[in-house]
């Protein structure tokens, strides 16, 4: 569904990818985790061309993206992408946050919008805040409307950019609790994360990254419980020590 | 003992204050003053106006860097029409530039130079308004396959034009002054009327103070106005 091919991407003298490859299947949760710096959300924003990479190429669904000629407003309406600090539109009503897109792009009549609105607002336990402004919502239930509001655009992917780092602690819980019923609907997830319980429950895969580049990667089971590599061993003892 | 009647005594004053000459003059030009007014009103209304049209125009374009002809043009013209006095730029349009496209009144130079001018800093009011909105907001509407082009209008202006409400108030008294440089060229607008009255009457203290306590009456409402805008912003 998405591959990365040796792709490198620097900001000025700083290299922050400096040649990844991965693939990621149809159905696949597979989460990135490692320090920060390491280019993991650098990886996630080249996957749908926020970021252009300096070489190598991406494809999804058989679709290179990294091509200059690539229809880029196409291939983002099947990648959902949600953000650590939420970025819901502000001067929009929680619907409407929702429906502007599929109104604006796949051309839906305004009630057929809003009930397809309303069906993913009743999947992440929102229907009572649809005509509530943003400002208005609580961290986590900003971040439960931004993922209705790529939802909305049936996404073949969902991309996830630390979606719960800027959370207090008790709201981490129903945003999780959200990603794994997509999880377990067979949604193609890339999930950039701090949060370990979550990657070794849900994810498929992990991959490790360290200093721009996929250090190891292998099963849950094998990175958490049996890591190779000594970066790997050194992260994990520090953030697993908690 | 007549003056302790307050009736008696403030119609001697008003006796006393029609028997100036200056106040006189005033009187006698008061009609010629309110056109003048309403003239310097009419080309700032709109300068304005056509100027916010140029003026978002002409911002878009310098924010669109990738697109190398337009962010010349845009650059070129926000450089030239804020560096250089509006004084000169009246004189060369009516004079210089002007004159080749057809015959045109004072009046409508005065427009053209003074919405060219408003134009440029309006252009700048809006990049930095749009410049203020979270790069976020555009990632996000990107990202769910919106092109710049909805992205731009359906998130971020609505946003930008909360931020670009105050400084454009402040353009608009800015404009509203500056008008009396048109008077050059001969438009009756109210200090070119100022001008005259003070021609004929010699009444300096007298024609340039009403001349002047107009102007402010005008910007301070523009001010009143702006404040009331910013209180509606700020709640809504």
């Amino acid at each position: 569904m998405i591959e990365v091919r040796n792709i490198h991407k620097s900001f000025g003298d700083l290299e922050v990818l400096k040649g990844v490859t991965c693939h990621i299947k149809p159905r696949e949760v597979v989460c990135v985790i490692g320090p920060s710096g390491s280019g993991k959300s650098t990886l996630l924003r080249c996957v749908n061309q926020l970021e252009k990479v300096n070489s190598g190429r991406i494809y999804i669904d058989g679709e290179e993206v990294t091509d200059p000629g690539v229809n880029i407003d196409k291939v983002r309406q099947q990648v959902g992408m949600v953000f650590q600090h939420f970025n819901l539109f502000p001067h929009k009503t929680t619907l409407e946050n929702i429906t502007l897109a599929p109104i604006k792009i796949l051309k839906l009549s305004k009630s057929d919008a809003e009930d397809r609105a309303m069906q993913l607002l009743g999947k992440v336990g929102l229907t009572d805040k649809a005509q509530i402004y943003p400002n208005k919502l609580s961290g986590g239930q900003k971040q439960r409307v931004a993922i209705a509001r790529a939802l909305a655009m049936q996404p073949k992917v969902m991309l996830f950019d630390e979606p719960t780092s800027a959370l207090d602690p008790e709201m981490v819980g129903e945003v999780l609790a959200v990603m794994r019923d997509l999880a377990h609907e067979g949604m193609t997830m890339m999930v950039v994360t701090h949060e370990m319980g979550f990657a070794r429950e849900v994810g498929h895969r992990v991959l490790f990254m360290d200093e721009g580049g996929i250090v190891e990667e292998g099963t849950p089971a094998h990175i958490f419980d049996s890591p190779q590599n000594a970066r790997t061993q050194s992260f994990l003892s520090k953030v697993l020590r908690a | 003992m007549e003056q302790l009647i307050p009736g008696v005594f403030a119609s001697n004053i008003l006796q006393n204050l029609t028997d100036i000459h200056g106040f006189q003059v005033l009187t006698g030009n008061f009609t010629s003053f309110l056109w003048g007014a309403l003239v310097t009103l009419e080309i700032t209304v709109l300068a304005v106006a056509f100027g916010m049209v140029l003026g978002l125009i002409m911002g878009l374009l310098k924010l669109a860097q990738h697109i190398k002809i337009t962010y010349a043009l845009a650059t070129i013209y926000i450089d030239f029409f804020r560096g250089t006095p509006l004084f000169v730029q009246i004189l060369l349009l009516h004079f210089g530039i002007l004159p080749w496209f057809g015959d045109f009144t004072a009046f409508t130079s005065a427009v053209v130079a003074c919405t060219l001018n408003s134009g440029a800093y309006i252009a700048e009011i809006v990049r930095a308004g749009i410049k203020a909105i979270d790069p976020g907001q555009m990632e996000a509407g990107r990202s769910l396959g919106m092109n710049y082009r909805q992205t731009m209008w359906h998130i971020i202006l609505p946003q930008a034009y909360k931020v670009v409400i105050p400084p454009l108030i402040n353009e608009f008294i800015a404009m509203l002054k500056d008008t009396s440089l048109v008077s050059i060229i001969g438009v009756s607008e109210l200090t070119l009327r100022g001008k005259l009255v003070y021609a004929s009457s010699w009444e300096p203290a007298w024609v340039w103070g009403a001349v002047a306590v107009i102007y402010f009456v005008m910007t301070k409402l523009l001010a009143i106005f702006g404040d009331y805008m910013e209180r509606r912003l700020a709640t809504g």
